[in-house]
């Protein structure tokens, strides 16, 4: 498994769009700092862009990687490797490679800065750890979407409903029906919806952490509760570390009867 | 050398091997034949474990080889398209191929039988596919086992090529290796063939050697023999 990682890898680091979400975010960085002249406030602006962006970036290049390497994944499935391996090992390349262009693109300007004498380096590695984990949850889901699908373009198309569902369909369903269902208590319904949409789970996280909960009014506070804790902490991690593992648990299942 | 058992395929309501029995002994050339779609391709591919059959055994050396993977190193396949990553350059993918196979390799002599000492240091996205073919090739001929199956080899290749992938299969059966070639091109099947396997609506319909073949249609053009057999599911 690992020589195809290191291989999709390698692939993945040469290939232009690599260094162009790479940049990406070095730019973006660099231009929020000039902008904001205080680390703390570039943390919230780039909150809002990663938690959007990294799906995206995620959903499309695992779909795109898939459906472009199908050949060569036949050669390799001629060849004495178990196919889990081998789906694990691109899998992991593409994760990885994705990752690694966040976590640089966007510590370089950082640690540049003079993160390290800021007193907001830990929110901003949750930042970077939440990025990752949403490069992971959204590379394994839009894996799983291709596996599923033969055709490219609705591959293609299931891939970005996904991700539109996610990030922004979701969202608005949730509110509505906290509008409607208004006279209810709706603490433990939007702290469990909220549970299962790995997006929201880290915007919540990160706006947490980052003090300026008071604004959230009273379901803020309940948030704060139980997500300010120790254990909280511990059970959102647990639940982002599920949104990886059940996609991947699926694709191996998957992967026992495909056809190439 | 080669079982296949009672294999039953089928894609949605598509019956691609219906019930197939097929067994290939050990040295020779095989043709593997049969008009688009019959079946061909999906039977190369359950052999090697990348199409799942419904139904049905396929042993490999006396052993089963269905959800097996130790096997493949046992045998070298040539795919139909080649298609290759196209960041890495020609060199680390043989380095790759070679580094998933724990066996010895000779591709020095191949790169120079095909001409390839000039493309190495090529991106794979940047090479015609013919180029890409003769990749494909160095491939699976730098490994030595005893089974090669190959997938319309011929895709591509310039005659220099193709006289030189004649040479290399002729040499690999005087090793006393088996071979199974599918391929649409009939003076191919003629000269390298030894044995020809027919496929038709799922089933083997005919095999036998091309001498055979001639007679049991009354033509003695292979081609036009090929279109009889074929002519018949059309009727």
């Amino acid at each position: 498994m690992l020589k195809i990682l290191k291989y999709s890898f390698y692939d993945l680091m040469r290939s232009r769009w690599s260094y162009v979400y790479f940049l990406f975010y070095l730019i973006l960085g660099f231009v929020l700092l000039f902008l904001n002249n205080d680390v703390n406030k570039a943390v919230i602006t780039l909150m809002n862009i990663i938690i959007v962006l990294t799906p995206l970036i995620g959903t499309i290049f695992g779909v795109m990687y898939y459906y472009n390497s199908r050949e060569f994944t036949e050669l390799l499935l001629a060849q004495p490797i178990n196919r889990k391996k081998i789906f694990m090992g691109q899998y992991l390349g593409i994760s990885i490679s994705l990752t690694l262009s966040l976590v640089l693109g966007l510590g370089i300007p950082f640690v540049l800065y003079g993160l390290f004498k800021s007193a907001a380096i830990f929110n901003f590695g949750l930042l970077l750890v939440v990025g990752s984990f949403l490069n992971f949850i959204f590379v394994a889901l839009s894996y799983n979407i291709a596996l599923s699908t033969e055709n490219k373009i609705k591959g293609f198309g299931y891939a970005i409903l996904m991700w539109l569902f996610l990030a922004v369909i979701y969202d608005g369903i949730f509110l509505i029906s906290l509008i409607l269902f208004d006279e209810y208590p709706l603490d433990k319904f939007s702290l469990i919806a909220t549970m299962l949409n790995p997006i929201d789970l880290s915007r919540i996280l990160i706006l947490l952490k980052l003090d300026i909960s008071a604004l959230l009014g009273y379901t803020g506070a309940v948030f704060r509760k139980f997500f300010g804790t120790n254990l909280g902490m511990l059970i959102s991690m647990s639940i982002l570390f599920l949104w990886v593992l059940i996609p991947i648990l699926r694709m191996n299942l998957k992967l026992r009867k495909k056809d190439f | 050398m080669i079982e296949f058992k009672n294999l039953h395929k089928s894609f949605g309501k598509l019956v691609v091997l219906n019930d197939l029995d097929l067994n290939i002994n050990e040295g020779g050339i095989f043709a593997i034949l049969g008009p688009n779609g019959s079946g061909k391709t999906t039977l190369i591919k359950c052999l090697l474990g990348m199409v799942i059959p419904h139904k049905g055994k396929i042993t490999y050396n006396n052993k089963s080889v269905l959800g097996k993977w130790d096997y493949r190193n046992d045998l070298n396949y040539l795919p139909q398209i080649a298609n290759f990553p196209p960041n890495l350059t020609v060199k680390e993918l043989i380095e790759m191929v070679k580094n998933l196979r724990p066996k010895q390799s000779n591709e020095e002599d191949l790169i120079k039988l095909f001409g390839l000492d000039d493309s190495l240091q090529k991106k794979l996205g940047n090479l015609s596919g013919g180029t890409k073919q003769k990749v494909n090739i160095v491939l699976t001929f730098m490994f030595d086992s005893d089974l090669i199956i190959l997938d319309e080899p011929t895709n591509g290749l310039d005659p220099i090529a193709l006289i030189h992938l004649k040479e290399l299969i002729q040499k690999e059966k005087t090793k006393g290796k088996t071979i199974l070639i599918t391929t649409h091109i009939m003076s191919f099947v003629n000269e390298v063939a030894d044995e020809i396997v027919f496929l038709l609506d799922g089933k083997i319909y005919f095999k036998g050697t091309v001498d055979e073949l001639k007679k049991q249609t009354n033509n003695d053009n292979l081609e036009h023999a090929i279109a009889n057999l074929i002519a018949k599911q059309y009727a």
